[in-house]
C-alpha cells in the first residue's frame, strides 16, 4: 500500500469484507459486527488521508491495472471526490455501528446477508464517486441500485412490492442514462470522461449531443428521485429495513447530485451546460423550486415520522439541483456544502428514528407521545438534527441555506429564495409538530429509573450522538470547510 | 468617545457561565437545594463577569472575541461596546432577582418539572447576554434564535391545551418572521454591503437604491417580532400563560428587549442615522411605534386579568423604546435606550407583584382583587411604585426616560409624538391606577375588614422589594446608565 493508491483501499477493503462477511457470517455471527465495523473504519481513515493528500497536493488521476486510457478504468481523485469518499465512508460506518442493533431486532439470523449487501453497496458508492469513465459509472451505479433493491425488500411488509416498483423506476432510469453515454460513445468514440470533455467543444452542436445530455440527466434524476420522478422513494426507503434506511436514505440521493455534478462539468462543459440551450438553466431552477414546495406540502400530509423524513428528502434533492443549476459560485458552493449537511442531517433524523422504532416499535405519531421523558438523548439528538432541516444557526443546516439563498439572489432567482425560505417554514412546522406530541402528551407507560432507562441501546444511541455533535461542528466549522476544501472542489471553469 | 476593543475571553465567559449551568442543573435533578445554588452562583456570576467590564468599557475600551469565521467577512464574533454592555448589566441584574423569585415562586405553587424549567431559563439567559454582545448581525441571529427556542419549554410549562395553543402561537411569530423576513433581508444586507458588522454610523450608506433599503428597513422591523410591532404582537399575550417569573423576566426584560435591542442595532449599526435620515425613514419607525403605543394602551384598558394587561402595557412600552430612536435625534434616542432599563426595573416589579398575589391567593383577574392591598401591603406598595415609574412620574426612573423622549419630541418639532407620549402617559395612569385603588379601598364582598397580613413568601416578596426600590433609586443615580447610553449614541 502506498500513497498513491490509499483510495483503491479504501473501496477495496469494503468490497472483499463483504465476501468475507458472506462466506463465514452464516457460523461466526459474531464476527459479523466488527468486521464490517473494522472494514469501514480502516475505509474512513484511508479517504480522510486521502482527503488530505489531495488539499495538500492537488488532484490526480489514476489508472486501474495500468491500463492506459481511453480503454482502461480511470480513476479521478480530485479534492470533490476525495470529500465525497470521506462523506460515505464516514456516514455508512456511523449507520453501520447504528445498524448492528436494529438488524439483531428486525432481521435475525439474516444479518449475514444484510451485511454483505451493505458493504458491496458501500463500495459501490465509493467506486462511483472515484470513477472518471461514463461506463464504468453506468455499471458501479446498477451495482448501488441492485444491493439497495436487495436491502430494500429485506424489509417486512410491502417492503418487496416497494422495491419492485423501485426497480422499474431505477431500470428505467439507468437505461436513459445508458442511452446517453451510448449517444456520446457514437459522437466520440471514447467513454472516458476525460476523453470526451476534450473531443466535445471541437464537435458541433449536435441534436444527438443534446439528446445525450438531456438522456443522462433524466437517468440521474429519476435515481435521485427529483421531483416529478420521486414517487418510488418514500415507499421504498420507510419500509426498508432500519438498518439499511439510515445508511441509503442519506447517502444514495446526494451520490446522485454529486454524479449530476460530474456529467454536468466534468464531461460536459459549465458553458454547454449552462448556455447552449436557452431556458433549460432557469427551467430547471424553477422546476427546483417546484420540487422543494411540493415535496414539503406532501410531507405536510403524513402520519409516520419516516415516512415524513423520506418526503423532506425529496425536498432536499430540489436544493441542491437547484443550487448547482443556479449557474454561480455561490449557489454551486451552496449545492456541495449541502450534500455535506443533507447527508449528516439524514443520517442524525434516521439514527434517532431507529432508536426510537427500537424502543417503541412503531414510528406512527400517536405513538411518539411523551419520549422527551421516556429518551431523552435520542429526543435531544432529534431536536438537532430538527433545527438543522429547520436552518438555525450554528447547525450546518443554517449555512447551506445561507449560500444557496445568496446564489439564487445573486442569479436573480426569486422563485427559488422563496422556495427555500417557504421549506424552511414548513420544516418548522413539520418537526415543532413532533416535537409537540413527544413533549406535551403523557407517554402511554411512565418510565421508571434514570437517564437511560428507556433509551435505546448504546450502540444505537452513540452513533446518534455523534452524528448530532456533527451536525453542530460541521455547522461552526464550515467557514473552513467552504474555503479550504469546497472552494477547491468546485468544478473548473464555474463563473467566479 | 471612539472605544477601542481589546481581545479577552470575558464576554464569551460571561455567555457560557449559564449555558454550562444547564449541565449541573440537569445532573442535580433530584436535589432541588443544589440545583438551585447551580442557578443562584451562575447569575452572580454572570453578573460579576458584565460588572468586571463595565469600568474598562466606561473608559472607552472594549473586549472583542472572534470565535469562528462561518461566513466569508462574517465571523461568529462577540463584541463588548457600551450599547451591549448597557443592555447585559441591566439582564444579568434582573436575572438574579429572578433567580430568587423563581425559586419561591416554583416551589410555593409545587410546580412540576422545576429542572427543565431551571435550565431553559439557564440557556435563556445566556442567549440574551449573547445577543447583547453581538458584533455582527449573523451572531445575533443566531443567539436570537436559540432565545426564541429555549423559551419555547417555558412558555408551554404547563403542558396542557392552553399552554400548546400559545406554544404555536409563540412560534409561529417569533420563528415564522425570523426566517420568513429576518433571514432574507440579513442575506440582502449582506449581498449589498458585503459584510453585517454592526459599525457606528452604519454599513448600508450607499449600497443601495431607497427603495431596497426601505424594503429592507421594513423587514427588519416586523422580523424582529420579539419587539411586539403590531401586527407582530400576537403572542406577546399568549405567552402570558407561562408562569410567572418567566413572564416577569423574559416577557417584561429579556425576550422583549432583545427584540427592541436588535431593532436599534440595525437602526444604529447597519442603517446608521445619518442615513434613515436622508431617506426620511424615521417617519416610517415612528408612525408604526405610535400607533402600537396608542392601540396597545387601549387594549389594556379591556383586559382583567392581570398578567395579559401587563402585557399589553409591555407592548405599548417597547414602542417606546423603538420611537425613540426613530425620532433620530438625540434626546430622542437617549430616552429610547434609557426606557430599555427604566422599563425594566418598572415592569419586572409590576410582574413579580403579579406573581406574588398568585402565589398568596391564587387570583389573576383584576375583578377578584379587591380589597387585596390590605392583605398585601408591601406587594401592593411595589406594584404602586412599579406603575408610578412606567407611567413617567418623578422621582422614578420611567420619568428620565420618558422626559427624554418628550424633549425629542419637542426639539424634533413633532407635535403629534408629543401628544403621543402624554396620550399614552394617561392612559397608562388609567389602566394602573384603578388596580391599586381596588386593592386598598374596595372591601371585597362578605369577608371581615381586617383579615390580617398575608404577604407571598419572602423568596419572593425580597425580589419585588428590591426592585421597587431601585427603580425608585434609578431616578437619583443614573449616571452610569446615562453614560452607558452616551457612549452608545456617541454623544
Amino acid at each position: 500500500m502506498t500513497a498513491t493508491n490509499l483510495h483503491l483501499y479504501v473501496m477495496a477493503v469494503p468490497l472483499l469484507s463483504a465476501f468475507a462477511v458472506n462466506l463465514f457470517g452464516r457460523r461466526y455471527r459474531a464476527a459479523i459486527g466488527p468486521v464490517a465495523v473494522s472494514a469501514l473504519g480502516f475505509s474512513t481513515i484511508a479517504a480522510l488521508l486521502t482527503l488530505l493528500r489531495v488539499l495538500q497536493q492537488g488532484g490526480y488521476r489514476y489508472t486501474v491495472g495500468n491500463w492506459q486510457p481511453p480503454y482502461g478504468i480511470e480513476l479521478v481523485i480530485d479534492p470533490l471526490s476525495a470529500l465525497m469518499l470521506l462523506l460515505i465512508s464516514a456516514v455508512a460506518l456511523t449507520a453501520a455501528i447504528g445498524a448492528l442493533k436494529s438488524t439483531e431486532q428486525e432481521l435475525p439470523g439474516r444479518e449475514h446477508l444484510f451485511f454483505t449487501l451493505y458493504l458491496i453497496l458501500v463500495a459501490g458508492l465509493l467506486g462511483l464517486v472515484m470513477t472518471g469513465d461514463a461506463f464504468n459509472l453506468y455499471v458501479l451505479l446498477e451495482i448501488t441500485s441492485i444491493t439497495t433493491y436487495g436491502l430494500i425488500a429485506m424489509g417486512g411488509g410491502r417492503a418487496p412490492l416497494a422495491s419492485f416498483n423501485y426497480i422499474i423506476m431505477g431500470s428505467i432510469g439507468a437505461c436513459f442514462y445508458l442511452l446517453g453515454v451510448g449517444y456520446l460513445y457514437i459522437l466520440t468514440g471514447t467513454l472516458n470522461m476525460a476523453d470526451i470533455a476534450s473531443i466535445l467543444p471541437g464537435l458541433e452542436s449536435h441534436a444527438a449531443m443534446a439528446t445525450a445530455f438531456g438522456f443522462m440527466l433524466v437517468g440521474l434524476w429519476v435515481k435521485m428521485a427529483f421531483f416529478p420522478l420521486h414517487n418510488w422513494l418514500p415507499n421504498a426507503y420507510s419500509l426498508a429495513p432500519t438498518g439499511a434506511g439510515m445508511m441509503i436514505a442519506p447517502l444514495m440521493t446526494k451520490v446522485t447530485v454529486y454524479l449530476m455534478i460530474r456529467v454536468m462539468f466534468s464531461i460536459f462543459s459549465p458553458e454547454y451546460t449552462f448556455f447552449a440551450h436557452s431556458g433549460v438553466q432557469a427551467g430547471i431552477v424553477w422546476v427546483a423550486a417546484l420540487a422543494i414546495l411540493c415535496a414539503s406540502a406532501l410531507a405536510l400530509a403524513q402520519r409516520n415520522l419516516r415516512r415524513m423524513l423520506t418526503y423532506i428528502l425529496v425536498a432536499e434533492v430540489g436544493y441542491m439541483v437547484g443550487g448547482v443549476w443556479l449557474a454561480n459560485t455561490t449557489g454551486m458552493t451552496g449545492a456541495v456544502l449541502h450534500i455535506v449537511n443533507d447527508a449528516l442531517m439524514t443520517l442524525c433524523l434516521f439514527l434517532a428514528a431507529a432508536a426510537i422504532v427500537y424502543r417503541t416499535g412503531s414510528l406512527e405519531f400517536d405513538k411518539l407521545r411523551g419520549l422527551y421523558r421516556r429518551m431523552p438523548l435520542t429526543m435531544a439528538a432529534f431536536t438537532v438534527g430538527a433545527f438543522s432541516m429547520i436552518g438555525v444557526p450554528p447547525t450546518c443546516g443554517f449555512f447551506s441555506k445561507w449560500y444557496l439563498i445568496l446564489g439564487a439572489v445573486e442569479a436573480g432567482h426569486w422563485e427559488f429564495v422563496v422556495a427555500l425560505v417557504l421549506s424552511s417554514l414548513i420544516n418548522a412546522v413539520l418537526f415543532f409538530r413532533i416535537i409537540e406530541i413527544a413533549y406535551f402528551q403523557k407517554p402511554e407507560q411512565a418510565a421508571a429509573g434514570g437517564l437511560l432507562a428507556g433509551e435505546a441501546p448504546l450502540l444505537l444511541l452513540k452513533p446518534l450522538l455523534v452524528a448530532a455533535v456533527a451536525l453542530l461542528a460541521v455547522g461552526i466549522g464550515s467557514g473552513p470547510l467552504v474555503s479550504q476544501v469546497i472552494r477547491l472542489a468546485l468544478p473548473s471553469g464555474m463563473v467566479p | 468617545m471612539i472605544m477601542s476593543y481589546h481581545p479577552s475571553l470575558l464576554p464569551l465567559a460571561a455567555i457560557c457561565v449559564s449555558l454550562l449551568a444547564t449541565v449541573p442543573i440537569l445532573l442535580s435533578d433530584r436535589r432541588p437545594n443544589l440545583r438551585e445554588s447551580w442557578t443562584l452562583l451562575a447569575a452572580i456570576g454572570k453578573f460579576c463577569l458584565v460588572a468586571v467590564m463595565l469600568p474598562s468599557v466606561l473608559a472607552g475600551e472594549g473586549f472583542v472575541l472572534t470565535l469562528a469565521e462561518v461566513v466569508p467577512g462574517v465571523p461568529i464574533q462577540l463584541r463588548v461596546d457600551a450599547m451591549g454592555m448597557f443592555f447585559a448589566l441591566v439582564a444579568s441584574f434582573l436575572w438574579i432577582f429572578t433567580s430568587i423569585y423563581s425559586i419561591g415562586y416554583m416551589r410555593s405553587l409545587e410546580e412540576h418539572d422545576q429542572t427543565r424549567y431551571f435550565a431553559s431559563f439557564a440557556v435563556a439567559i445566556g442567549a440574551t447576554i449573547g445577543v447583547a454582545f453581538s458584533a455582527n448581525l449573523l451572531t445575533l441571529y443566531l443567539f436570537y434564535e436559540l432565545l426564541s427556542l429555549s423559551t419555547y419549554p417555558l412558555v408551554t410549562h404547563k403542558q396542557n391545551d392552553e399552554a400548546r395553543a400559545s406554544g404555536r402561537k409563540y412560534l409561529s411569530f417569533i420563528l415564522g418572521t425570523s426566517i420568513g423576513l429576518v433571514l432574507p433581508a440579513m442575506l440582502i444586507t449582506y449581498m449589498v454591503a458585503g459584510t453585517l458588522d454592526f459599525m457606528p454610523g452604519g454599513i448600508l450608506a450607499g449600497q443601495a437604491s431607497s427603495a431596497t433599503l426601505s424594503l429592507l428597513l421594513v423587514l427588519f422591523l416586523f422580523g424582529f417580532a420579539k419587539a411586539a410591532l403590531m401586527p407582530m404582537h400576537g403572542w406577546l399575550p399568549a405567552a402570558m400563560v407561562a408562569p410567572t417569573p418567566v413572564s416577569s423576566f423574559l416577557h417584561g426584560v429579556a425576550v422583549v428587549k432583545v427584540g427592541v435591542f436588535s431593532i436599534l442595532r440595525v437602526i444604529f449599526g447597519i442603517f446608521g442615522t445619518d442615513l434613515l435620515g436622508e431617506l426620511d425613514l424615521g417617519l416610517t419607525i415612528t408612525v408604526v411605534a405610535s400607533l402600537t403605543i396608542l392601540v396597545a394602551s387601549l387594549i389594556a384598558l379591556t383586559q382583567d386579568n392581570l398578567k395579559r394587561r401587563l402585557a399589553y402595557s409591555t407592548i405599548g412600552q417597547l414602542s417606546y423604546m423603538v420611537l425613540g430612536a426613530g425620532m433620530l435625534s438625540a434626546a430622542g434616542m437617549t430616552g429610547g435606550l434609557l426606557h430599555i432599563a427604566m422599563h425594566a426595573f418598572g415592569k419586572i416589579t409590576l410582574f413579580f407583584c403579579a406573581g406574588a398575589i398568585y402565589v398568596a391567593s391564587h387570583k389573576k383577574y383584576i375583578s377578584e382583587m379587591d380589597g387585596l392591598g390590605r392583605r398585601m401591603p408591601l406587594t401592593y406598595g411595589a406594584f404602586l411604585l412599579g406603575s408610578l415609574s412606567i407611567i413617567g412620574m418623578p422621582p422614578l426612573g420611567g420619568f428620565i426616560s420618558k422626559w427624554n423622549l418628550l424633549l425629542g419630541a419637542i426639539e424634533g418639532q413633532q407635535l403629534l409624538l408629543v401628544a403621543v407620549l402624554v396620550g399614552s402617559s394617561l392612559l397608562n395612569a388609567a389602566y394602573f391606577f384603578p388596580i391599586v385603588y381596588r386593592g386598598f379601598f374596595i372591601s371585597p364582598a362578605g369577608e371581615p375588614d381586617n383579615p390580617g397580613i398575608q404577604e407571598a413568601p419572602l423568596c419572593c416578596l425580597i425580589p419585588l422589594l428590591t426592585t421597587a426600590v431601585l427603580s425608585l433609586g434609578l431616578f437619583f443615580f443614573p449616571d452610569v446608565l446615562l453614560q452607558l447610553v452616551r457612549q452608545a449614541l456617541a454623544l
